[in-house]
């Protein structure tokens, strides 16, 4: 009943010197720092894939308004089914997460930092406040950090309440102004008109963490990992059917097939990847490559085991969607609260073809109006559902 | 309510606004801290807390209602939350949600007669690589079978009484 590590394989973050990266870019001008983490070509570990040195260029870029400052956002909004990689880098390498917001401050001239806590991650508060404190008093945050003049920097911890929409950078920061989590309209995008309408960035758990990597080690490094459009390394947050669910690092671009049989999911029906929002990828396709040019996640991957009932992993899917909604848009609020309703009647097996391509057309609408990535991805499991295993969902009868 | 617990509520709502700011942005936080101490949110609450921040209380109704860990209901001193996510699922958090609902003897969404508990699902609580899981408020259980539903139940009867304020949190 205890929970256990999660860790499966070593993290290159565990053989880096503790604040290697933060000491180099103190002895580096702000645009060598975001030159480095551009050439590495590293993009967000939180799934959207946006390339880190071209945010952090647009807001070192951007004018502060008067009397503010900028900010640097950690988002630790771990919500997406099937992902806990955070979790883990948060109990095991806080200090390699604040040394890269300390790293991002120094390069887009931020004051603030915050760190944005999902509520069901509660019991990390305490050892986090810890680690902060630590910090502060080793000079690696506060004032003159590191003993370079005029650089100050501060993190504070912000408890989210409980809404997945929140992983969404816009709805994060309406979160943190004391609003409801509902996403702003883009542009104008948080590196221009972020927190408290300053310059802002938003960026992954592990983002942070690589960007400590990078600098420690060289763009060069890091780039000669992966594919070409898809460098480094990734952590991988492997649950369902496997023998060895948990926290793995592999290099960005392994097929489904390889990562398979590192976690023991040999055999599998098929596998989710990307979380709810993601595409459920059938035993035809092992062969893809999960990068961002093909399967891309921020590391949710669900092993389906033979026996698995697709219409039940549905029917999952959509239930998360219709409770976490915003509820903000139209596509995105009616939208899924319909496919719910679709899935329920091919479980009884009430659904005629012309009205599954009903719904099929729907997905599309929900695919290109919803508001915000949440409705835009929300049918995606559906989707590849019915086009892989339309055999399995058609006529069913009681006996399923 | 009574007027002395009305005035306890407005000092402890106006010591968190010294705390937190008087800042919008202070709303969430002192909303949590409110919950934190007296369980839920209630339209009273809602009122003050809006004064304190020059905001209208239906700005505080709209963010109090949007979360699901913000309520103006009590869900009582121990709060069940089960990961109803597909990880989850498929581990068998069904038949460790039915024995939750045999042995508390309420539904999800419900809370116990003597406000001592309250079950609801809770989206992906991130243990997906040990599940079922199940948040009691702050803390967490992983791999849990039908049989060990009765243990956790009686570890929270446990630390009822003197040690309850320590274990009630979010």
């Amino acid at each position: 009943m205890t929970p256990v590590n999660s860790k499966k394989t070593p993290f290159t973050f565990e053989s880096v010197e503790p604040e290697s990266g933060l000491r180099a870019a103190l002895g580096m001008s702000r645009a060598d720092i975001i030159g480095e983490v551009g050439a590495c070509n590293l993009r967000g570990r939180g799934g959207a894939g946006f390339p880190t040195g071209t945010k952090w260029n647009l807001a070192a870029a951007a004018k502060v308004k008067a009397g503010g400052t900028k900010y640097v956002v950690c988002n630790a909004d771990e919500g997406e089914p099937g992902t806990f990689k955070d979790r883990v880098i948060l109990s095991d390498h806080a200090d390699m997460v604040f040394e890269g917001m300390t790293i991002g401050a120094r390069a887009i001239g931020a004051t603030v930092g915050i760190l944005y806590l999902r509520s069901e991650y509660v019991y990390l508060r305490p050892h986090l406040e810890q680690v902060l404190e630590r910090r502060r008093a080793g000079n690696l945050l506060g004032q003159d950090i590191g003993g370079l003049a005029g650089f100050s920097f501060d993190i504070h911890l912000h408890m989210g309440a409980g809404a997945y929409v929140c992983g969404e950078e816009t709805a994060l920061i309406e979160s943190l102004e004391g609003h409801r989590g509902e996403p702003r309209n883009r542009p104008p995008f948080p590196v221009d008109t972020g927190f408290e309408g300053q310059p802002t960035v938003v960026n992954n758990v592990e983002t942070f963490a690589w960007v400590v990597c990078v600098l420690s080690r060289g763009a060069h490094w890091f780039k000669s990992i992966g594919t070409e459009k898809s460098t480094g390394y990734k952590l991988f947050s492997v649950s369902g059917d496997c023998r060895e669910p948990g926290v793995y690092e592999f290099p960005l671009g392994i097929t489904v097939g390889e990562l398979l049989e590192k976690v023991g999911g040999q055999g599998a029906k098929a596998v989710q990847i990307g979380g709810a929002s993601g595409h459920c990828v059938p035993a035809s396709e092992f062969g893809r490559r999960i990068a961002f040019e093909d399967l891309s996640t921020g590391g949710s991957i669900i092993v389906l085991g033979p026996g698995r009932d697709m219409l039940a992993v549905a029917r999952n899917f959509m239930e998360f969607f219709v409770e976490e909604s915003c509820g903000q848009c139209t596509p995105c609020r009616a939208g899924n609260a319909k496919l719910l309703g679709g899935v329920e009647m091919l479980q009884r097996g009430e659904c005629s073809m012309n009205y599954l391509q009903e719904l099929l057309a729907l997905c599309e609408t929900m695919q290109l109006a919803s508001k915000c990535g949440l409705g835009q991805s929300s049918p995606n499991a559906f989707v590849s559902i019915v086009k892989h295993f339309k055999d399995e969902i058609m006529g069913r009868t009681l006996a399923h | 309510m009574l007027v002395g617990q009305q005035q306890r509520l407005q000092d402890d709502i106006r010591a968190l606004v010294e705390r937190f700011g008087r800042k919008r942005s202070a709303l969430i936080p002192v909303l949590q801290e409110l919950q934190n101490a007296h369980t839920t949110i209630s339209d009273f609450a809602m009122q003050v807390v809006a004064d304190e921040l020059s905001i209208h209380p239906a700005e505080v109704y709209g963010v109090t209602s949007f979360y699901a860990f913000l309520r103006q209901e009590s869900r009582g001193r121990f709060v069940f939350r089960l990961c109803g996510t597909i990880s989850c699922e498929l581990s068998g958090k069904s038949r460790v949600a039915r024995q939750l609902e045999n042995d508390l003897g309420i539904r999800f969404g419900e809370t116990t007669a003597d406000g001592r508990f309250g079950l609801e699902w809770a989206s992906c609580l991130g243990m997906c690589d040990q599940g079922p899981a199940l948040l009691v408020n702050d803390r967490v259980y992983t791999g849990v079978t039908p049989e060990h539903v009765h243990a956790i139940i009686d570890e929270c009867k446990s630390t009822f009484g003197a040690h309850a304020r320590e274990a009630v949190h979010s």
